[in-house]
Order: C-alpha cells, then structure tokens, then sequence
C-alpha cells in the first residue's frame, strides 16, 4: 500500500485537480520529491529556489508535523498520509 | 488565472473586517474568509468550475494575530487555525477561500512579505487602518508565476448572490 499525499484546495489545480495522490515513498522528501516531478507546477508553491520547503508551509504524516520528527527525511511507511497545511503570514512592509 | 476575478462580500462582512481592524490597531489584525466559489454548488463540470472567477464570502472566521515579536507590521496565522478554520468551513458547507489582515498606517497594496508567503487560489482581504479608522479595503489573488497579485474586485452586496 503506497503514502498518500493530501493536496490543499488552493493547489488541486496545479495538480491537475485530484485532492490526494498516492506514490511508493520511504521518506516525506521521497513522496514530495514524486509529487512535485508528476505535477511539476506544484514545486514553487511548495519550494524556495533552492528547494527548501517554504517556510509557511508544513508538512504532517498522519498526525505529526515533520518539524518535529526527521523533517524531509521523516521515514513513511505503507498507508500513511501526508498532509500539507499551510500557516498563514504577511505584514505591511 | 485571477486577471478579472470578483469577490461578492455583504456590507455587514466588509464592516466586520473594517471593525477587527480598527479594534486591533496598532496591531495587524487577521481571519479567515469563508465562502465559495459560484457556481461550485450543484456543478460537477470541471471545466465550468474552472472557468468560473466569482467567489462569494459567506462568513468570517477572525483569528488571533501569533506574532507577538511585530504585531504591527507582521500577522502570523498557525497551520493549528488553519486547520480550525477549515473545520468551521466545512460545519457550514463552505470553503475557507481566503484570508483578511490589516495594514496599519500603510496602504492597502500587498507587501513583498505579503506575495512571498502567499498561494494562489485564495483571496487575500487588505484593509488599510489610518491612525485608527479603516479606510480602504482591497483584495488580492497571487498569479500562478508568484511573481506578483492581481487585484481582485470587491462587489458589495446586500444579500449573496446563490
């Protein structure tokens, strides 16, 4: 049974509409890395340039944020899912 | 994608926000936009969904400004009420499409900070606070590219058009 991944509303159409998809993964970055080469336009919604996770947006496998686990390197395993969840941020200047 | 969306608010919401704003100053102030998309209800053509450019805010679902480092040039919203404010959404059979702040004493533009920490899809709400009082209100979609917003028409309306 391979990880799914939840997509956010405001990215399904970077994801060709689907609300989840599924990959064979052992790691969050490994089931990121497939999400982001099957729907490419996903990448800088989800990425800096230099392909760090941007900073408003957290990744959870199954209940836990990945912040506080291995971060991108956080082990999955058969039925998990991974949700991404944006936080919230601006200012005036 | 966002060139000439339009945001259907009523006047009672739009005062709501300008209210969260003044009662916060100086501090940012911020919240949810619950809604929908017209023409979402009922439809199940994707290419009718996407074609359609008019949301509608339903309700507001005000959050608590995290940032306590800069609270008047920074608001800070948790994936916790993230999640929150998508439950309160679903209990009402609505989407969370969007996201109010205010800008004290600053227009009401979208920053650089405002666009780097943006998604597209949702309505970004700004409403400018001047020394206290709310003055203009605008709302934002971030272009496909990240590169910058596309302004997005508020229409004011006494009752939401279904």
């Amino acid at each position: 049974m391979p990880v799914k991944v939840m997509i956010p509303t405001p990215l399904r159409p970077y994801a060709g509409k689907r609300d989840s998809a599924e990959f064979q993964a052992k790691t969050v970055g490994e089931a990121l890395g497939h999400l982001t080469t099957e729907f490419a336009e996903l990448r800088k919604h989800l990425f800096t340039e230099e392909g760090k996770l941007r900073s408003f947006v957290n990744v959870y496998v199954n209940d836990e944020d990945i912040r506080y686990l291995a971060k991108e390197n956080t082990p999955t395993k058969d039925g998990d899912t991974i949700s991404i969840i944006p936080s919230i941020a601006g200012g005036c200047n | 994608m966002a060139d000439e969306s339009t945001l259907w608010i009523s006047g009672h919401l739009a005062e709501k926000i300008r209210a969260h704003g003044a009662e916060t100053y100086p501090h940012e102030c911020c919240g949810a936009l619950l809604g929908r998309d017209s023409g979402m209800v009922g439809e199940t053509d994707p290419e009718k969904v996407a074609a359609t450019l008019q949301r509608e805010i339903l309700g507001l679902f005000p959050l608590v400004n995290r940032r306590e480092d800069s609270p008047r040039n920074r608001f800070s919203v948790t994936s916790d009420d993230v999640l929150a404010a998508e439950k309160e959404a679903r209990a009402h059979g609505v989407d969370v499409v969007g996201w109010y702040h205010s800008h004290p004493d600053h227009p009401a533009r979208p920053s650089e900070y405002d666009r780097d920490h943006a998604w597209p899809w949702y309505s970004y709400i700004i409403v400018s606070v001047q020394n206290g009082a709310p003055q203009e209100m605008t709302s934002w979609r971030l272009n496909d590219d990240r590169q910058e917003f596309s302004p997005e028409g508020i229409e004011i309306r006494h009752r939401a058009a279904v």
